[in-house]
């Protein structure tokens, strides 16, 4: 990761984050998405995120790949947190303190 | 004139209120990322300019996360994108309420449009379709104007702590944390359950593929199981 792609990659990401922001409310005006549409991009950040981050916590490279247990079940107890409560600040905090608790206790 | 601008600032005080709650969301958010660009060698520049420009905090961790994975930056960039194609729905379903708007107004409001703002002012808009458009738009500046600042205050704290905190922390950990915690809350929905269910499994699967391709033929198959759900749901009623 050079300097080059993280500029790179903030003025891209800014501009094309903002055509997208602006699509509708400046450029095609009020006009409907239509429905086949709607319903697709509904599902864009669950089925990006999860597998964003899946075979970090599966094979994280903080242990060089290996499987670690702290690891799993930290991301477990934010996952139930966060499904049980509905609550995103709650999941994180669990999740990090979960985290280090296992960490402490498996070294 | 002057009963305009006294019945427009009411309703942006108004909009303040109805944001100041989501403090507590944005400002650790902020913090968050402030502290994780920098662990992955953001300059506090770099974080500050990616922050200021692209404020969508999602989109921001996850090009962190493949730059970091060492994937090339047309996949950091289209992930980011991909995380912030949301908006364009934003966009769509704002545009009946703030279309006419003066063009100056919409670019900033373009600029603000985070998932609070939206979601706070689309609420109150369709609550009360008759508000004139001037209130419209205060309404939507008054939220903004809460969640912003403390946007990029807090990334800027966590810019500056960052690279104090040393690795015990395991703060690679920090955005698989996170995501999990964004996408927990709508997993009790069965066609979100079934797209994040898809979306781990293929990419578990596909890992071998170069350039994380494996991602975007994760998150296709993922939104595709999603939509199809979705529908079969409704079919089923």
């Amino acid at each position: 990761m050079s300097n080059l792609d993280i500029w790179l990659t903030i003025i891209f990401l800014g501009i094309g984050t903002f055509l997208l922001r602006f699509s509708f409310i400046g450029l095609v005006g009020d006009r409907k998405l239509p429905a086949w549409m709607t319903r697709h991009l509904r599902y864009v950040p669950v089925a990006v995120m999860p597998g964003l981050i899946a075979p970090l916590i599966v094979w994280p490279q903080a242990t060089g790949g290996e499987i670690d247990p702290a690891r799993l079940i930290a991301a477990a107890t934010a996952l139930l947190i966060g499904s049980i409560f509905r609550s995103v600040l709650g999941a994180i905090f669990g999740g990090m303190a979960t985290l280090y608790l296992m960490l402490y206790l498996l070294g | 004139m002057g009963a305009d601008m006294s019945r427009t600032r009411g309703v942006f005080w108004q909009g303040v209120r109805a944001g100041s709650p989501f403090l507590l969301v944005i400002a650790p958010f902020g913090l968050l990322f402030g502290v994780v660009a920098t662990e992955a060698g953001f300059s506090l520049i770099q974080t500050m300019a990616m922050t200021a420009l692209v404020i969508a905090g999602a989109a921001q961790f996850a090009s962190v996360q493949l730059l970091v994975d060492g994937a090339p930056v047309f996949v950091a960039i289209l992930t980011g994108l991909a995380v912030n194609l949301r908006m364009v729905m934003y966009s769509a379903s704002l545009t009946p309420h703030l279309g006419k708007a003066l063009t100056w107004q919409k670019v900033l409001m373009s600029y603000f449009m985070v998932d609070q703002s939206y979601g706070i002012s689309i609420e109150k808009y369709e609550r009360s379709p008759e508000m004139p458009l001037d209130e419209k738009v205060a309404y939507f500046f008054g939220v903004i104007s809460t969640i912003a600042p403390f946007w990029y205050g807090f990334s800027l704290i966590g810019g500056l702590a960052g690279s104090a905190i040393p690795p015990e922390y395991a703060l690679d950990f920090a955005i698989p944390i996170t995501f999990i915690a964004i996408v927990a809350p709508s997993l009790r929905s069965l066609p979100h359950l079934a797209a994040a269910v898809v979306s781990v499994i293929v990419s578990l699967a596909l890992s071998w593929m170069p350039y994380n391709l494996w991602l975007m033929v994760a998150a296709v198959l993922a939104m595709i199981t999603g939509a199809q759900v979705e529908k079969w749901l409704e079919a089923r009623k």
